[in-house]
């Protein structure tokens, strides 16, 4: 599975990380970071991570 | 062909029921009826961004999931009654549909003023061809605009407003603090001082009796006789459930449809109601059914009334744990963020200061019987992480009462 963060959409409020802590993180600087290429069973929580994006910002490409 | 689960509504709450019924295994016909003409949308830029000018609707549109290309979407179709028993809908278009099971996602619409004055010149914020208008409107030169109502959209289309130039941005509103009614005072009188230095003024305590003006707007009347000159009016004083349809069916439509703990409406095990029409008991607090307005609900209320429905067409007996969501919400003003989690208006007789003050950032918690209920941060992005911090033991706050 694909991830890709539209980093200009993103405000950081951080709900994907709580949907997929294993995905999405924020480092040092605040800022997020996120694994690009998870594992294909963790698709459920990503799809949930993309959903609760309140900009929507985050794709699945599979 | 089997009927189709008929979903009424087309915005966010509709496509998640749609995404979420195909996630929990239901491969039958879904049509969503919607009556804007467009694919579903996200609201929240619609005070912010697109009045701003910075938003095309197709940085709004959501990107519905690939399991739902097979949906039938009938946009631009309103449906005007319901007869839940011979499970049929009947539709604008004079159309009628029969359903294997009903999905209400039809959602709120502005409440309205109704004291006597023009109509031309108001506006309020709920659909994209609403905030094109209001934009059209605040962006002629030297506009003076008065929002009535300092809730959630009310103070953001102000702080939009300042940012757009507007001559002379006044918010009027009966109590005597912005977004006092689900915030409480510490929050509220931190938000005044943050909007005022910012060049939004304020007629707090201050109800609206009337509309001057011949034909378009010029001023708004307020009850202590005071005038104040308006080119542009924003009405936002709340909502109203689009609960018409279902009369004459015997649910309880007081303010939104009621639910049980699982979202079903009137015992009916084939009928849910989603999004901010359900008004639904929450199990992690008192069991009191409310209508919730918050951008998160759509998608928690799609997930366990798909789960529910799913079951009940598959003919399986599910007993999954109730309703249970944990309340989220943001509201972006100005140059700083509202973020909250949990239930803060379950906890407005105990506001502490967890950390910060009302000049910098700031983290309010909420407390009902010594517990921590809901955090509130106001500030940047640092003020919000705190109040991430707390939503591990939010998550654990147990029902108040069994």
């Amino acid at each position: 599975m694909k991830v890709v963060v539209d980093m200009n959409k993103c405000q950081d409020h951080g709900q994907c990380v709580f949907a997929a802590p294993d995905v999405f993180r924020f480092d040092e600087a605040g800022r997020l970071a996120y694994v690009p290429d998870p594992d294909d069973a963790l698709r459920d929580e990503v799809e949930e991570a993309a959903d609760v994006c309140p900009l929507q910002a985050i794709r699945i490409e599979d | 062909m089997s009927a189709p689960v008929v979903v009424a509504g087309a915005s966010m709450a509709g496509l998640r029921a749609a995404e979420q019924l195909r996630a929990a295994g239901h491969t039958g016909p879904i049509t969503l009826i919607g009556d804007e003409p467009h694919m579903p949308y996200n609201r929240p830029p619609l005070s912010k961004e697109v009045l701003a000018g910075k938003a095309s609707f197709e940085s709004l549109a959501f990107r519905p999931r690939a399991a739902v290309a097979d949906v039938e979407w009938r946009l631009g179709t309103k449906v005007v009654s319901a007869d839940l028993d011979r499970r049929r809908v009947r539709l604008d278009d004079g159309g009628t549909l029969s359903y294997a099971a009903l999905v209400v996602a039809t959602g709120m619409r502005p409440r309205r003023l109704r004291c006597p004055g023009p109509l031309a010149g108001r506006h309020t914020v709920r659909t994209l061809a609403d905030a094109r208008g209001l934009r059209a409107a605040l962006t002629r030169p030297g506009v003076r605009v008065v929002v009535v109502g300092a809730g959630f959209i009310g103070c953001e289309v102000a702080a939009t407003a300042v940012a757009l130039g507007a001559a002379e941005v006044t918010v009027v509103d009966p109590l005597p603090l912005p977004m006092a009614g689900p915030l409480g005072e510490l929050l509220g009188r931190a938000l005044l001082r943050r909007h005022e230095a910012r060049g939004v003024r304020f007629a707090l305590g201050a109800g609206v009796t009337g509309f001057d003006g011949d034909g378009h707007v010029t001023g708004v009347v307020l009850d202590d006789g005071t005038v104040l000159p308006a080119d542009v009016v924003v009405e936002s004083v709340g909502s109203v459930a689009n609960t018409e349809w279902l009369d004459g069916n015997g649910l309880d439509l007081t303010d939104g449809v009621l639910t049980d703990k699982h979202l079903r409406a009137g015992g009916r095990p084939d009928v849910v109601a989603v999004g901010d029409v359900a008004r639904f008991p929450n199990a992690r607090y008192d069991g009191v059914p409310r209508r919730v307005e918050h951008w998160s609900i759509p998608t928690d209320t799609a997930k366990h009334a798909a789960r529910v429905l799913a079951a009940q067409l598959g003919g399986a007996e599910p007993e999954p744990a109730p309703f249970a969501p944990l309340p989220t919400f943001w509201s972006d003003q100005h140059d700083f963020r509202l973020q909250s989690f949990g239930a803060p208006a379950l906890g407005l007789d105990d506001v502490r200061v967890i950390e910060g003050g009302p000049d910098g950032d700031l983290l309010a918690g909420y407390h009902r019987g010594g517990r921590l209920v809901g955090v509130v941060a106001l500030g940047g992005t640092g003020a919000a992480a705190a109040a991430a911090r707390h939503r591990a033991e939010l998550l654990k706050t147990p029902a108040l009462t069994a």
